[in-house]
C-alpha cells in the first residue's frame, strides 16, 4: 500500500512537522511495517519537453541510441533561441511531437542522483528523458514515458512545454510504501492507514476525518438497475455475494479527463492514471478501500445477476485473457446470462468502459473473501479488487463509496445521476462478543486498567456495553475489523495500541528439563568421531531422480527402490526422496572431485523416507474445533512414511596423505569399515563384520556390520566399479551407511564395564595356512572361544600369500593374549592353551601351522 | 689389560716428597682438563690415577717409619682425592658436552607440513542448530523432533493455515503425489508444536531444530531446503513478557549484550503476534554506514506470538487454563549474520571448503 503523505495530512492531522520518517515510525509502532520511503528528495527542474527531432544511430553493441532535439519552453537552451535541448536517450518508444518528462542539468532523482550535463555516445546530453522508475513513480523501466499515454490524450493536449512535471505527476511529496498483513484488509485504504496513524498519536478528539463517513449520500430505492443475488453453491455456507449498491450516471463527457489531483494521488499511489471512470473507481477505492466497478451502461441488456459459473463457461478477462470458468467461480451476468465479470476479481471485456462511453453503471459490492480468494487463485489473477476482498473489505461502506464516485463522475465529466439507487442488501450485523476485561493483562502482562482497555476498544471502532459489573463486557467490533472475533484478538488490539513497547522482559523458568535425549546425544557423538577421522561433514538436498536404484544398480526387489514421489518438484530430474543418504551424498562428492579437490573423506546424517510397500500414504485431514480422536492421530502418524536417521560415508583418493614423508596411502573398503567400527566403538556398540553383496557396493569388498544379535547396522567397502562410472566418479571411491536409529537403540543401557585383569600377560603368535575361502573372522572367532577364558584377546596381525603357499591358499598369523585374572600364568599352561586353540582351527578349517 | 707397563718407580720415597706429589697433581689436572674426548680422558686417567705418580707415593707410605705414616697418608690422601674429583668432573663435562651436541643433532625443520590425515570439520548449519539448541536445554528445555515428511493436518490445519491461504498453494509447498494424500515436505518446523502439543502434558518447553522445504529455486539468497530453529512453551499464566524474556535470552546468546524491540504483526499461529528486532551488534546504531543493518541500527529477528487458542483446542489443551508462546528463527539467517556466509548455495553444495573452515566451533 502506498500512501502519499499530502492525502494522509487531509485524513488525519500529523504531528507537528511531522516527515514521511516520522509518520512511518508511527505507523510502525501501530503494527504496520515500512517497506520504502519515496519521494521527498526529487528536485527540479524537472519539465515537460516536446520531442522536436530524432535521429537513430545504431551502436556497436547492436543496440539504438537516439540523439533527440526537446523544446523545453524557458528552460535551458531555449528554442526561443534558437537552440533546442540537446538530449541522448537510448529508448526508442516514443516519435518526433510527443510530450515527455525532461529531467535538466542540476535535477536531483530518487536516491540522491544529481544530473548534469554530459558526454554520452560522443554527444553532450543536457539532461535525460525519464521512464518511470527512473521517477519512482513504479518499476518500468521498458521505456520513458510519453505522457500522451500515461495521463490520456485530453490531459495531454493542455500541456505546454516546460511546464512543471513534478507537480504535474506528484513527484515532490513523500509517499510511503507500507506492507500490510493479512488479517488487516482495512489497512488497504487512506482511511485505514489514517485511522492507525491516529491510534498511534493516542486517537485525540476530531482529528481523523473518517471519509467513509458521506452525510449527503441519499437513501436507496426500489427505482434503480435491478440486481439479482443467486448462489447455488455457498462456500461453507457462505453467500458469494451478500451486498450489492448499483448507481447510474448518464451523459458522462468522454473526452472529460480527470482532476489532475485526482491523477497525480493515483500516480503516487502507483496506479495509472486511465480515463475518467475508471480514474473515479480507483480513486475512491483507494480513499475507502471498496473496490468498485464501472460497467458501459449500454452493453447491458438485462438485470444484473450474480451468480456462480456453469461448467465450461467462458470470460474473457479486460486483461484479454478467455478464461475457463469454475462452478465456484461467481460471476456478475447479465441477465444471468451473459457473463459479465469475475465477482470481485476483474470485468470482462465486453461491458469495459471505453473512450466512447457516456452512461455508467458504478457496482459496488461485497463479496466473499474466501470465494475471491479461490477465485483469484485459480485464475492466477491478482488484482487491486481482489486483493482487497480476500483480506475483507467493510460490508457497510459500499452506498458511501458507491455516492463518492458518482459525485465525482458528475462533477468532473458532466453527467446526470441517475434518481434511482438500488442497494440490494443481505448483510447480517455480527453478534457481540463476551470480552473478558482481564484477558489482555493476563495475556499481555502489562496491567491494564479495565478503563484504558474499553478506552482502547472503543477508540478501534468497538460498540462496547458495559454493565459495571464482573469482569465481563459485550464487544461489537466495527464493520471493518472482520479479523476480530476472539479474546486474544482483542488483547492484541489493547497491547498495540497502548504499545508493544510496553511489555516487560521476564524470562520463563522451566524446572523439570530432561537434557538432550539419549538420541539426539548420539548423533553428536557420531558426528564428533567422525570428525576425529578426519571426515568432513556436508548437507545435500534428499531429491533423488527417477533412475537413481539403476544408477545405483539395486536389483528390481530391492526395497530401497520404493520411494516417495513429490507431486511438484522442482526439477523433474529430481521427483523422489532419497532412500538411503548416500543416494545423493555421492553428488556432493562428485561436485567437489569437479573442483579440483582430490583426497576426501566426507559424510552426512539425515533423515531418509522409506515408504512401506503396499501403503497408500494418505494421511486423513480431521477438523480442528477438538482433538482429533486417538485411532485418527494414529492414522496420520500411520501414514507419514517411516523416517529413519540414517549416516552416510564416502572416501576417494588417498585416506592418508602423500606429502615429504613419502607416499600417500590410497583409501580402500577398509577405511570406509573401519569409519563405521569406529562410530560403534564410540557408542560402545559391539558389531560383527560379515561378507555380503549389496548395491552400491563391489560384491567381493562390501562388509555387512551388524549388531551381535544379528540386527542390520548398515553397509561397508568399496563401491562398485559400473556404479563409479555411471556417477561420475573416481575409480576405488569407499563408502559406508549405516542406520543411527538401530545403533541409538543398541547404545542407551549404560555402559557395563567388564572386569580386566592387572595381571602380567602372556604373549604368543601362531601362524596358520588355510584355504582362502576361510574368512578372518571365522578363524579369529574359532581361535578366541577355542583358546578359553584366559585369552584376553585373539588378533589377526599379517596375512600372506605367496610362493612358500599352494595356490589357493593363505596364511593368517595371530597375536594371542593370555591373561588370568589372579596369578601368572605358566609357559606350560599358555602353551597348552595355544595348542588347544590351533588344533582346534586345524578340525575345523583343515588349519596347518607355519 | 695389555700393553706395555710404565716402568716401576723404585721404591725410594722421592714420590713423597711434597713437592713432588704437588707437581704430580698438577699434572694429572693439566692432562685431564686437556682431555678432549673420552679416550683421550681414558688415558689421562691410566696414567695419572689407575697408575703415575701419586698412585705410587701411595705406594711408597707402607716403606715409612710408622711414625711419619700418619702425615704422608694425609697428605697423599688429600692428592687422590683431588686427582679423582678433577677426573669426575671432567667426565661430567664431556657427557654433557655429548649429550648437547647429539640433541643439536637430532634437531629437525619444525615448519615442514605435518598433516599426514585429512582434517574433519563440521557443518555450521549443524553446529549453529546445535548451540542454540544448547542455550535452550541450558534453560531447563528439551528438544522435539518430527518428520520431514509430514502430514497436511500437523503442517497446516491444526496451526490454522486454513485451505485457502497461500501458502497450502503449490507455488509454496512440496506435496507429496497424490497431492490430495495428506502429505507435504514440512514448510516449516512449527507441526513440531503441533506434535509436542499432542503428545507432552503441560508444562512443556521445547526446541525444534530442523530441516524445512519451500519450492524455491537455489539463487545466492534462496534454497529450497533451509533450516530453522522453533521455540516453544506452554505452560499457566504465560504471558508475551516471558516471551520477550525468552527471545531477549536467546538473542543475548547469539549476539552479544543488545537490545531488542517489538511490534505486532499478523500470523495464523500466534495472537496476539509480534515481530521483534534486536540492535545491531556491530555498530549498534552508530554507523549510518552499517553494511550489517543497513544503517537502521536495527536487524530483523522473526516473528512470535502467544500461541493462538485454536492450536490449543486442535490438540486438546484447555486455553482457558494454559497459555504459551512461540517464536522461530532461520539457521542461515544466523550465519549471514555471525559468519558472513554471503551465499546460500554455499551452504548446501557440499563443498568441503566451506564446512572445513569451521572445524568443530561456530
Ligand atoms: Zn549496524
Amino acid at each position: 500500500m502506498r500512501v502519499p503523505l499530502s492525502w494522509l495530512a487531509e485524513l488525519v492531522d500529523l504531528a507537528p512537522a511531522a516527515r514521511g520518517a516520522d509518520v512511518a515510525q508511527s505507523l510502525v509502532s501501530v503494527g504496520l511495517e515500512e517497506e520504502a520511503l519515496h519521494g521527498g528528495d526529487i528536485t527540479g527542474p524537472i519539465v515537460v519537453g516536446r520531442v522536436l527531432t530524432v535521429e537513430e544511430q545504431i551502436q556497436r553493441n547492436g543496440k539504438p541510441i537516439r540523439f533527440c532535439a526537446v523544446d523545453v519552453g524557458d528552460h535551458g537552451q531555449r528554442l526561443t533561441d534558437g537552440i533546442a535541448q540537446q538530449i541522448v536517450c537510448g529508448a526508442t518508444n516514443f516519435d518526433v511531437g510527443d510530450l515527455v518528462v525532461v529531467v535538466l542539468p542540476g535535477a536531483v532523482l530518487p536516491g540522491g542522483f544529481m544530473i548534469s550535463a554530459r558526454k554520452t555516445y560522443g554527444r553532450m546530453s543536457n539532461g535525460m528523458i525519464c521512464a518511470e522508475d527512473e521517477l519512482g513513480l513504479g518499476e518500468d523501466h521498458s521505456g520513458i514515458i510519453v505522457l500522451s499515454r500515461y495521463l490520456g490524450q485530453s490531459a495531454a493536449a493542455a500541456l505546454t512545454p516546460g511546464d512543471d512535471a513534478i507537480e504535474l505527476l506528484g513527484l515532490g511529496g513523500e509517499v510511503l510504501e507500507l506492507s500490510v498483513t493479512p488479517d488487516r484488509g482495512y489497512c488497504f485504504s487512506m482511511r485505514g492507514i489514517a485511522r492507525e496513524y491516529w491510534h498511534s498519536q493516542g486517537s485525540p478528539a476530531g482529528a481523523f476525518r473518517d471519509p467513509g463517513i458521506v452525510p449527503d449520500n441519499p437513501p436507496a430505492n426500489l427505482n434503480g438497475y435491478a440486481v439479482h443475488l443467486t448462489d447455488g453453491t455457498m462456500i461453507d455456507g457462505v453467500r458469494g455475494c451478500d451486498r450489492y449498491v448499483a448507481r447510474i450516471v448518464h451523459g458522462i463527457d468522454p473526452n472529460a479527463p480527470s482532476p489532475s489531483w485526482v491523477q497525480s494521488r493515483l500516480t503516487q499511489a502507483g496506479m495509472r492514471p486511465i480515463s475518467l471512470a475508471v480514474d473515479v473507481t480507483n480513486y475512491v477505492m483507494l480513499l475507502v478501500g471498496q473496490p468498485l466497478h464501472a460497467f458501459d451502461l449500454d452493453t447491458l441488456s438485462g438485470s444484473i445477476t450474480v451468480r456462480r459459473a456453469r461448467p465450461d463457461e467462458r470470460l474473457t478477462t479486460l486483461d484479454g485473457v478467455e478464461r475457463v470458468l469454475h462452478p465456484d467461480d461467481l460471476l456478475i451476468t447479465d441477465g444471468g446470462k451473459i457473463p459479465l465479470a469475475l465477482a470481485g476479481v476483474m470485468g470482462g471485456a465486453t461491458s469495459e468502459v471505453t473512450e466512447t462511453t457516456t452512461n455508467v453503471l458504478i457496482e459496488a459490492a461485497h463479496f466473499d473473501p474466501v470465494s475471491v480468494a479461490r477465485t483469484s487463485r485459480r485464475h492466477r489473477l491478482v488484482s487491486e479488487a481482489s486483493k482487497r476482498f480476500e483480506r475483507g473489505v467493510d460490508p457497510r461502506v459500499a452506498d458511501d463509496a458507491a455516492h463518492l464516485a458518482v459525485d465525482l463522475l458528475v462533477r468532473y465529466g458532466g453527467g446526470t445521476v441517475d434518481a434511482g439507487a438500488t442497494d440490494v442488501d443481505l448483510t447480517t450485523s455480527r453478534a457481540a462478543y463476551p470480552l473478558d476485561v482481564t484477558l489482555p493483562g493476563r495475556l499481555v502482562g502489562v496491567d491494564y486498567p479495565r478503563a484504558r482497555v474499553l478506552d482502547i476498544l472503543r477508540q478501534l471502532g468497538c460498540t462496547v456495553d458495559d454493565p459495571g459489573l464482573g469482569d465481563t463486557v459485550t464487544v461489537l467490533p466495527p464493520t471493518w475489523r472482520p479479523d476480530l472475533v476472539d479474546g486474544p484478538d482483542f488483547a492484541e488490539e489493547v497491547a498495540r495500541i497502548d504499545g508493544y513497547d510496553r511489555i516487560p522482559s521476564v524470562l520463563p523458568t522451566p524446572s523439570d528439563g530432561r537434557g538432550l535425549t539419549h538420541g539426539q546425544s548420539v548423533r553428536r557423538i557420531v558426528a564428533d568421531a567422525l570428525v576425529g577421522r578426519g571426515f568432513t561433514e556436508v548437507l545435500t538436498y534428499p531429491f533423488v531422480a527417477d533412475d537413481f536404484a539403476d544408477t545405483l544398480g539395486m536389483p528390481p526387489e530391492d526395497p530401497r527402490r520404493s520411494a516417495i514421489r513429490l507431486a511438484n518438484p522442482l526439477s523433474d530430474n529430481a521427483p523422489l526422496m532419497r532412500t538411503s543418504v548416500l543416494d545423493t551424498l555421492v553428488d556432493a562428492l562428485r561436485r567437489n572431485v569437479s573442483r579440483g579437490q582430490r583426497d576426501l573423506a566426507m559424510f552426512e546424517l539425515g533423515l531418509v523416507t522409506r515408504p512401506s510397500p503396499g501403503s497408500s500414504h494418505t494421511a486423513p485431514v480431521p477438523g480442528v474445533s477438538r482433538r482429533p480422536a486417538e485411532a485418527t492421530i494414529a492414522s496420520i502418524d500411520a501414514a507419514v512414511p517411516a523416517q529413519p536417521r540414517h549416516l552416510a560415508l564416502a572416501l576417494a583418493g588417498d585416506a592418508e596423505l602423500a606429502g615429504w614423508w613419502g607416499p600417500g596411502r590410497a583409501a580402500a573398503w577398509s577405511d570406509a569399515l573401519d569409519a563405521v567400527q569406529a562410530v560403534a566403538a564410540a557408542l560402545s556398540v559391539p558389531v560383527t563384520v560379515e561378507a555380503t553383496e549389496q548395491a552400491p557396493w563391489h560384491p567381493g569388498r562390501c562388509a555387512r556390520i551388524s549388531l551381535v544379535d544379528g540386527t542390520l547396522v548398515g553397509h561397508a567397502g568399496e563401491l562398485h566399479p559400473a556404479v563409479l562410472t555411471r556417477l561420475g566418479l573416481p575409480a576405488r571411491v569407499c563408502a559406508a551407511e549405516i542406520d543411527v536409529d538401530v545403533i541409538t537403540a543398541a547404545s542407551a543401557e549404560p555402559v557395563r564395564l567388564a572386569a580386566f585383569s592387572t595381571q602380567p600377560v602372556a604373549l604368543t603368535d601362531v601362524a596358520l595356512t588355510v584355504q582362502e575361502s576361510v574368512t578372518a573372522a571365522a578363524m579369529q572367532a574359532c581361535l578366541a572361544q577355542a583358546a578359553g577364558p584366559l585369552a584376553e584377546s585373539v588378533v589377526l596381525f599379517d596375512v600372506y600369500r605367496g610362493e612358500q603357499l599352494e595356490a589357493g591358499q593363505k596364511s593368517l598369523a595371530f597375536r594371542l593374549a593370555f591373561r588370568a585374572p589372579d596369578r601368572t600364568l605358566t609357559t606350560e599352561e599358555v602353551s597348552r592353551l595355544r595348542d588347544g586353540a590351533v588344533a582346534a582351527a586345524a578340525e575345523r578349517f583343515g588349519a596347518a601351522q607355519r | 689389560m695389555s700393553g706395555p707397563r710404565p716402568p716401576s718407580l723404585p721404591v725410594d720415597g722421592s714420590a713423597l716428597e711434597p713437592r713432588a706429589l704437588d707437581a704430580a697433581v698438577h699434572a694429572a689436572l693439566t692432562a685431564f682438563a686437556e682431555a678432549g674426548d673420552f679416550e683421550g680422558l681414558k688415558a689421562a686417567r691410566l696414567a695419572h690415577l689407575d697408575k703415575g705418580p701419586v698412585a705410587q707415593a701411595r705406594r711408597e707410605i707402607g716403606a715409612l717409619a710408622a711414625e711419619a705414616k700418619a702425615e704422608a697418608g694425609k697428605r697423599v690422601g688429600e692428592a687422590m682425592d683431588a686427582v679423582r674429583a678433577a677426573y669426575l668432573g671432567r667426565v661430567e663435562a664431556l657427557e654433557a658436552e655429548r649429550d648437547a651436541r647429539i640433541l643439536i643433532e637430532e634437531g629437525v625443520d619444525v615448519t615442514v607440513p605435518t598433516g599426514r590425515r585429512p582434517l574433519g570439520a563440521r557443518h555450521p548449519v549443524e553446529l549453529t542448530m546445535q548451540r542454540l539448541t544448547d542455550v535452550f536445554v541450558a534453560m531447563g528445555w528439551e528438544v522435539a523432533e518430527g518428520p520431514e515428511v509430514e502430514s497436511e493436518w500437523m503442517n497446516f490445519d491444526a496451526l490454522n493455515i486454513g485451505k485457502d491461504h497461500p501458502a497450502r498453494q503449490m507455488q509454496d509447498t512440496f506435496f507429496v503425489d497424490p497431492p490430495d494424500g495428506g502429505l507435504v515436505l514440512r514448510t516449516h518446523t512449527s507441526p513440531v508444536q503441533i506434535r509436542s502439543m499432542l503428545t507432552r502434558t503441560p508444562p512443556i518447553y521445547v526446541v525444534a531444530p530442523g530441516k524445512v522445504f519451500r519450492t524455491d529455486d537455489l539463487d545466492a539468497t534462496h534454497t529450497p531446503v533451509f533450516h530453522q530453529i522453533e521455540a516453544l512453551a506452554i505452560d499457566t499464566g504465560l504471558t508475551m513478557a516471558h516471551l520477550r524474556g525468552a527471545i531477549d535470552h536467546f538473542v543475548r546468546a547469539m549476539f552479544g549484550d543488545v537490545k531488542t524491540r517489538v511490534r505486532a504483526s499478523y500470523f495464523p499461529f500466534t495472537e496476539p503476534s509480534m515481530e521483534t528486532d534486536f540492535q545491531c551488534f556491530v555498530c549498534r546504531g552508530a554507523d549510518d554506514s552499517c553494511r550489517m543493518c543497513g544503517g537502521s541500527g536495527w536487524i530483523e529477528l522473526g516473528g512470535s506470538g502467544m500461541v493462538n487458542r485454536k492450536l490449543l483446542i486442535a490438540t486438546g489443551i484447555d486455553p482457558d487454563i494454559y497459555s504459551g508462546f512461540a517464536f522461530g528463527f532461520g539457521i542461515e539467517r544466523a550465519l549471514q549474520l555471525r559468519n558472513g556466509v554471503g551465499d546460500m548455495r554455499d551452504i548446501v553444495e557440499g563443498d568441503v571448503r566451506f564446512s572445513g573452515q569451521f572445524g568443530m566451533a561456530v
